[in-house]
């Protein structure tokens, strides 16, 4: 029986259809669930309040992050120590009893596994391919790298999965990204994304799933790969996915929570079906080419406001569209910056290189290549945060922290920290950050705060240079 | 949740595009572990500006919100919609909207009504100084001007607008058929279930260095 083609995304949709109902929205099984303390208080309450239970705590696992500081946890006696903030320390508190209550499986801020929930995930194999997984927060997309259907819901609805494991979902539309070609010198995963957004623009991918594709995407890393579908939400995009190959299986082997034995045979020679069939159709295509794509980085307040490093801050009046042209101008005069100023001329205060787009060991590695034997610029304050307790181990192990403290980086814990400021690593109001998080939204940084995405290379040769600099220069 | 067929009353014009959740409600306001009391923190970066339109008295206490495209885009955070109910919001008419926004404002009993641009264009100018209606019992939106124009939602959000229904009631009746394709989910792909022996995760606290 031959079947019409199919997309990753619709087979993984196929397998997951508890009911299908008349209006074509489907009941939708969901095989993995990730928590953290900002987006569940008011779940686990709600839960309470109707004397319900968790369906299925083995397939849940909670971690917090956007909150816990990103100093010192514990001091040198190994006593646990307080946190200033009280509304931080009692949602952090709020998710240990919810979790205790409910039986819900947990990596508590002590732990060396705990990080931020989107490293976490993959790295301890708790991601699969062909899953669908879901988290309150928008960049759970990020999962899809691994060719799962992952994307961030809200708490009523971190409600509906905790209580039934299932959500009520209509069918998105599914758009193509092909990146052809291979990277130019100094091009990272982040320049990438950054380009396929600057392309599609921050609402393109709206109501659809984009399956990122092509030779770049196919000879990325998994953590390369992390980073691009991390960025699908600033797209606009429900989710992204990639489709699993060989080199996600060997990224999965042996992670603490990856199948084992039969169970690993049996999942790998499904997850091997699962890419796209040869003529499946997408409902929109989208083709870049990676010989076009330089080091990037954004200008404005929108992470569709995107300009290869060599370019120049665009005139509001570039812009066909009137709406966009006004927004331009708005985003010019938050950011303090004057069109036909070049890029690199533009000085910056602060660099942070964390979050889960760019937090991972290769994009600590990225980072010190470049920071090495250089030292952060006069006036400027560098922090690196790591994605996880296991990525800090891993590049202690290989001497990274050195390079970056002896260069004059902050070297700290584990945590959101300055992606979202929720913590107390804010960036001033008026003062610049290059940050190689995923959102330059205003204020998103701290109040007033100028924010540009880059890549962990860029914002270390941001940080050595005190402005924003082609990596290209420094690298080699 | 209180059921909505209609919601009538002033509208903030406003038709500012690309509003995201971190300006609907800032990151510091996301610490709470309660769903009431956001409607303090709502547009709070806008309202710092002097002369802004959520503190016009003309429209104090509106229940209709007039945005333009890609409404409630960025973080997924429900305070958002929390934030918007919490200062009075029953519905925001926008060209569009962010997927996972759109959900949100459902599931807290406001409608997010998707009109074209020149429809918005033309609520903003009549909402300067006088009433909005949407109905959902006739799925339009009206003035008292004769303006009508139609809007589409999605039929089961509709009648859980309409029925004030709980969605995690309606579908934990669904146990049977959920447990069924767990029986399924286990002979198929039996590596999803995560037994005693591997869950291996019951609160960790120890081994940081
Ligand atoms: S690092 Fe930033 S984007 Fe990622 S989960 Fe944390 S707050 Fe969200």
């Amino acid at each position: 029986m031959s079947s019409a083609p199919r997309t990753l995304y619709e087979k993984v949709w196929d397998a997951h259809v508890v009911e299908r109902r008349d209006d074509g929205s489907c009941l939708i099984y969901i095989d993995r669930h990730l928590v953290h303390e900002v987006t569940s208080p008011q779940a686990f309450e709600g839960l309470r309040a109707a004397g319900r239970r968790v369906r299925r705590p083995d397939l849940t696992l909670a971690v917090p992050d956007h909150n816990l500081p990103t100093t010192a946890r514990v001091d040198a006696a190994g006593n646990e120590l307080p946190i200033a903030d009280r509304e931080s320390a009692e949602q952090l508190g709020a998710l240990r009893h919810n979790v205790a209550e409910f039986g819900v499986p947990y990596i508590d801020a002590l732990s060396a596994k705990q990080g931020i929930v989107h490293v976490v995930g993959p790295e301890q194999g708790f991601t699969l391919p062909g899953t669908t997984m879901v988290c309150g927060d928008s960049h759970t997309s990020a999962h899809g790298a691994l060719g799962a259907l992952a994307f961030g819901i809200g708490t009523s609805e971190v409600e509906h999965v905790l209580a039934t494991q299932t959500l009520i979902l209509s069918p998105s539309k599914t758009m193509e990204v092909r990146v052809d070609g291979t990277l130019g010198y100094g091009v990272s995963a982040k320049d990438v994304v950054l380009a396929i957004i600057g392309r599609i623009g921050a609402a393109g991918g709206t109501g659809h799933v984009i399956e990122f594709t092509g030779e770049v995407i196919r000879n990325l890393s998994v953590e390369g790969r992390l980073t691009i579908a991390n960025m699908s939400i600033e797209g606009g995009a429900r989710a992204g996915m990639i489709a699993p190959d060989e080199t996600t299986f060997a990224y999965l082997k042996g992670r603490p929570l990856a199948p084992t034995g039969a169970d690993w045979d049996k999942a790998v020679a499904w997850w091997r079906t699962l890419p796209s069939d040869a003529g499946a159709r997408y409902d929109k295509s989208v083709v870049l080419n990676a010989a076009d794509i330089a080091p990037s980085l954004t200008w404005g307040t929108s992470p569709e406001d995107v300009v290869p490093i060599t370019g120049v801050v665009p005139a509001p009046d570039s812009f066909a569209d009137p709406s966009k042209r006004e927004a331009a101008q708005k985003s010019l005069d938050y950011m303090g910056l004057t069109p036909g100023m070049r890029m690199q001329d533009v000085p910056v205060q602060h660099v942070f290189i964390g979050s889960c787009t760019n937090s991972r060991i290769e994009d600590l590695r990225a980072a010190a290549a470049v920071a090495g034997g250089r030292h952060v610029a006069d006036g400027v304050r560098a922090m690196v945060v790591p994605g996880s307790g296991l990525v800090k181990r891993q590049a202690e192990a290989e001497g990274l922290d050195r390079v970056f403290t002896e260069a004059g980086f902050e070297w700290r814990e584990p945590g959101c920290s300055m992606c979202l400021a929720m913590n107390p690593d804010k960036v001033p109001p008026g003062e610049r950050c290059a940050s190689t998080s995923n959102r330059n939204f205003v204020g998103r940084q701290g109040p007033g705060a100028r924010t540009h995405l880059l890549s962990p290379a860029m914002a270390a040769a941001a940080a050595v240079t005190g402005r924003l600099a082609d990596v290209r220069e420094l690298m080699g | 949740m209180e059921p909505v067929t209609r919601v009538s009353g002033t509208a903030y014009p406003w038709g500012a595009k690309n509003i995201d959740t971190d300006v609907i409600i800032p990151a510091h306001w996301l610490k709470t572990i309660k769903r009431s009391g956001l409607g303090k923190g709502a547009f709070e970066t806008v309202r710092a500006q002097p002369g802004n339109i959520f503190d016009d008295p003309a429209y104090a206490g509106a229940p209709i919100l007039i945005a333009g495209d890609n409404f409630g885009c960025g973080s997924s955070r429900e305070h958002a919609a929390w934030a918007l109910g919490d200062m009075g919001i029953k519905a925001v008419i926008a060209p569009s909207f962010s997927d996972i926004f759109s959900g949100n404002a459902f599931k807290n009993g406001i409608v997010p009504v998707v009109l074209p641009q020149e429809a918005v264009d033309r609520l903003v100018e009549v909402a300067k100084t006088d009433e909005v209606t949407v109905d959902l019992e006739t799925m339009t939106v009206t003035t008292p001007f004769q303006d009508r124009f139609p809007f589409e939602l999605d039929a089961f959000r509709r009648r859980c607008l309409m029925e004030g229904l709980d969605e995690v009631g309606l579908t934990l009746a669904k146990d049977t058929a959920i447990s069924k394709f767990e029986e399924r989910l286990d002979d198929e792909r039996p590596w999803i279930r995560r037994d005693a022996a591997h869950a291996g995760f019951a609160v960790e606290g120890a081994g940081r260095t």
